[in-house]
């Protein structure tokens, strides 16, 4: 019966990653990209990854995608069509990821991999955050201040590069 | 063991003095005048007294006088047995040349204080003056052939500063420039002969050559003589290396001496101030090449054909410069071609000498002929330049009856044409009288060309003398301003060289200096003597029939020997020959394809190189298109290939 | 085909549906939402490897946890960098904003 929801969910992302890159109308293309992203934190729910599921959708879904469509708004006339690519153009980039993919593929089927069974209930909150303040060993602080530096540059960054001058004659 | 390690300072002075005047001269130049007078003052005195206790203290050792070392530095180490080495050397000759450089460069320095006076560059001339007196006492007391190399070249490069001191007039340029080619024209065969010499002797060092090259030296070196046979037999379109060697220094000896055919840069060097000519065109680096055959005396006396080169060149020379004198108008070109000729009997003494005993005779007869002429050409030069600074002009027809305006000038002038005509007891008498004697001994047919060149001497030399103190009545031209004859600064050395031309004939010269040291007994000979003697007054009485009075017996010879006239007036044409040879054949042939090559080969590749180079980045610039997908095109296809290669090939 | 390689190629299938976007698409928009899909399916990739092959330890959860971080913050850098641009060029396409070439 789970088989069942991992095929499904499997093929949603997929189709909803096609279409995403393939639509000629900007804005259904940012919601086939919700939906994506929605579709991978339902694939996160499956493999009891919930506190994952739970991030990917707040700010993945609830951050990113809005902010995506903002943008949308504010650079775009959002009715109007894309224009597409060349039809050279897509065929080469279509042969090229499909040679890529091929090759991973291959890769993939060629490998053994030394699967651990899976054995414990699923990780609590208490547990993940135990591990990301602890500064022993297997401890996840440094990435965790680094991260909360790289954000707190992110958003001067951004505030500054956006930051529009005021006109010299005013 | 007497120390002669103040002799640096006869070296270092003139160079210090160098420093400073050309560094600060400008500042004040007339305290660089007399520092460099005093300074060369200094040096003089310092090298008489080492004279002094080189010849009378020290004495001889063994019967000779023993060459010392005061000075001996390694500078370039090339192998355990090759080394350039700087170093000062005392034997007779480089003793009796540091006197002889010293006392005319003092004359001149001071003499120069009143020829020159008013002139802008003041300063930079006693500057020049002193880095010349360096470099030629460098160059006379070099203990290394290669050390020798770098002072002559030095000379060279301060004679070429001096004769383009008027670098205002392009006739200076033009010579000083001829000067300076013809020299290092002829140099080239000096390194050429240095390097075979010291390829053969396996050292640079003087006094290891001479023994090497001399196997019957008592001292040391090289017992069996091998190293002198190795040279000696190894040879060359049939002669042997050692004979190139010697031959090839000797061009370069003749180059700076102004020997046959490389005597074109001695007349135009005429254009530089007077008392640069009485220092250098007289006394001091034309007699360089005389000095570099008398250093390597010894060698040179083991192979008679060099010898024989040096006596027939020598000869010729003199000769030739004596039949050009006498139709010059130039006083100063006349005092030019007379010094040639008189370095041609310098040359020849040298190549009809031997080595050993009473055979070195010629040795110590040149070397005293280099003495007294020194002597009394300087004196000759400054006296003519006393006319010149009183006249100012050159030329013979702007002078005449001058005697009773110049008296001073026209003694010493008398005294000194008196002294190189070989009149007794002037020094000049002595000293040719024993070269005469020593090239009867040997060839006679020299011997015919040097009498013959002797009569020609007083011959040109009197007319020269009687055509500016005599001939008609001076009638001054243009500024009517009348002033002295000369300052104290001018008059003072024509006296003191004066005096030194009437007493240096009684110098026992050859008992001080000669071949092996040993102590040569020159006797006087009546008869050859009376020849000799009677040669130079016929001369002069000729002299005395055309040029006493002005009259039109010389026009009407002139026009009786015609072309011969015309072609001695015209120097026989050899710079034309040499200006034929450089413009027409090596300009056309091998000049100027040469600049073709250098424009469109050499350049041309270069060019090339850079078109090439202009294209293929041309051809791929496009892939900076500035789009960020092909940009990203690029970086997959490169992460796709570098994988594959790691997971196939690794 | 275990689960875990049907995974793994699902992901792979995600990266390379991204690369082409990526390549293909002119908005600079619609280019930053293929970003975002490479960037998701290289979180599903290191969810798998956690699982599958690293049970006890969270090592891979933590990267993706990051990786959300700084996609996140990239997406805030990007989308002032397309505004400024919009700007500037008055045009979101790509092949307008091409100065900075030879």
């Amino acid at each position: 019966m789970s088989e069942f929801f991992l095929y499904l969910i499997s093929i949603m992302i997929l189709v909803f990653g096609v279409l995403t890159v393939t639509s000629s109308k900007i804005f259904r293309a940012s919601v086939y990209l919700l939906f994506t992203l929605i579709n991978v934190a339902a694939l996160y729910f499956y493999l009891q990854y919930e506190f994952l599921a739970g991030v990917q959708i707040v700010v993945y879904v609830g951050g990113i995608v809005v902010l995506i469509i903002f943008s949308l708004f504010l650079t775009h006339r959002v009715g109007a069509d894309l224009p597409g690519p060349s039809n050279v153009r897509m065929l080469f980039t279509f042969l090229a990821v499909l040679f890529a993919f091929a090759f991973c593929y291959s890769l993939l089927l060629g490998n053994e991999f030394p699967e651990v069974p899976f054995a414990g209930s699923s990780l609590s909150i208490r547990e993940i955050g135990k591990a990301m303040l602890n500064y022993g060993e297997g401890g996840f602080v440094l990435p965790f201040e680094v991260v909360s530096v790289l954000l707190l540059a992110a958003l001067v960054g951004s505030i500054a590069i956006a930051f529009r001058t005021k006109p010299k004659n005013s | 063991m007497v120390n002669f390690s103040y002799i640096s300072f006869v070296l270092i002075i003139p160079l210090v003095v160098f420093l400073i005047t050309g560094l600060f001269g400008k500042k004040v130049p007339a305290l660089s005048g007399m520092l460099g007078t005093v300074g060369m003052l200094a040096a003089a005195c310092l090298s008489y007294f080492a004279a002094y206790e080189y010849f009378i203290v020290a004495g001889r050792t063994d019967g000779v006088f023993p060459a010392v070392i005061a000075f001996k530095h390694t500078w370039l180490q090339f192998s355990p047995v090759l080394s350039i080495d700087i170093g000062i050397l005392l034997d007779p000759i480089s003793v009796m040349m540091l006197v002889v450089v010293t006392t005319v460069s003092l004359m001149v320095h001071l003499y120069s204080m009143g020829y020159m006076h008013g002139e802008e560059r003041y300063a930079t001339y006693y500057a020049f003056l002193s880095l010349f007196s360096f470099s030629m006492l460098g160059l006379v007391v070099s203990t290394n052939i290669f050390q020798m190399y770098m002072f002559w070249e030095l000379v060279g490069v301060s004679s070429f500063l001096l004769v383009g001191f008027y670098y205002s007039k392009p006739s200076a340029v033009a010579a000083a420039k001829k000067a300076f080619i013809v020299t290092r024209f002829a140099d080239l065969g000096f390194l050429a002969g240095i390097l075979l010499l010291s390829f053969y002797s396996e050292s640079l060092d003087f006094q290891t050559i001479i023994q090497r090259m001399m196997p019957a030296l008592p001292a040391g070196g090289d017992h069996d003589g091998s190293i002198f046979l190795n040279a000696n037999t190894a040879s060359f379109m049939g002669v042997s290396a050692l004979t190139w060697a010697l031959c090839l220094i000797f061009i370069g000896g003749a180059g700076k001496s102004a020997m046959f055919p490389l005597h074109v840069w001695l007349p135009d060097a005429m254009e530089g101030p007077t008392p640069v000519s009485a220092l250098i065109h007289a006394a001091t680096m034309v007699v360089a090449g005389v000095f570099l055959v008398a250093r390597l005396f010894p060698v040179y006396s083991q192979i008679p054909a060099a010898l024989d080169v040096v006596t027939y060149i020598g000869a010729f020379s003199a000769l030739f410069a004596a039949v050009i004198a006498c139709t010059q108008t130039d006083i100063k070109r006349v005092l030019a071609y007379s010094t040639m000729s008189q370095i041609g009997y310098m040359m020849f003494a040298l190549g009809v000498s031997g080595y050993w005993g009473e055979k070195g005779l010629g040795f110590s007869a040149s070397m005293f002929h280099l003495f007294t002429h020194a002597m009394f050409k300087a004196l000759l030069f400054l006296g003519a330049g006393a006319v010149i600074h009183y006249v100012h002009s050159n030329e013979m027809k702007d002078m005449g009856g001058l005697r009773k305006k110049m008296p001073l000038t026209n003694a010493v002038f008398l005294i000194a044409c008196l002294a190189i005509s070989g009149v007794p007891p002037f020094s000049g008498f002595f000293s040719k009288e024993e070269i005469l004697t020593a090239a009867f001994e040997h060839n006679k047919i020299i011997y015919a060309v040097g009498l013959a060149t002797a009569c020609l001497t007083a011959f040109y030399m009197f007319r020269l003398y009687l055509s500016i103190f005599w001939n008609k009545e001076y009638k001054e031209h243009g500024h009517t301003e009348h002033h002295d004859e000369a300052p104290i600064t001018m008059k003072l050395p024509l006296v003191i060289l004066a005096i030194a031309t009437l007493i240096t004939g009684f110098i026992p010269f050859s008992a001080y200096v000669s071949a092996d040291g040993r102590a040569v007994a020159s006797e006087f000979h009546l008869i050859p003597a009376v020849i000799a003697v009677s040669a130079g007054l016929i001369g002069i009485f000729t002299a005395i029939f055309f040029y006493a009075r002005k009259n039109n017996k010389p026009e009407m010879i002139s026009v009786a020997f015609g072309n011969v006239y015309r072609s001695a007036y015209r120097k026989f044409y050899v710079d034309e020959l040499y200006l034929f040879v450089t413009k027409k054949v090596i300009f056309n042939f091998i000049s100027a394809p040469a600049a073709w090559i250098d424009k469109n080969v050499v350049d041309g590749a270069m060019n090339l190189i850079a078109a090439v180079t202009e294209n293929f980045s041309d051809s791929i610039k496009t892939v900076q298109s500035g789009k960020i997908s092909n940009y990203v095109m690029w970086f997959f296809a490169a992460a796709i290939l570098l994988s594959m290669m790691i997971v196939y090939a690794f | 085909m275990s689960e875990m390689k049907f995974i793994l190629a699902i992901s792979f299938a995600l990266f390379f549906i991204g690369a082409y976007g990526f390549l293909t698409r002119r908005n600079m928009i619609t280019m930053l939402m293929a970003v975002e899909l490479m960037l998701n399916a290289v979180n599903i990739n290191f969810v798998v490897f956690n699982k599958y092959l690293f049970a006890g330890k969270l090592d891979g959860l933590f990267f993706a946890v990051f990786i959300i971080t700084i996609a996140a913050a990239e997406a805030a850098v990007a989308i002032a960098i397309i505004i400024n641009l919009y700007r500037k060029f008055k045009s979101i396409d790509e092949d307008d904003i091409d100065t900075l070439r030879w």
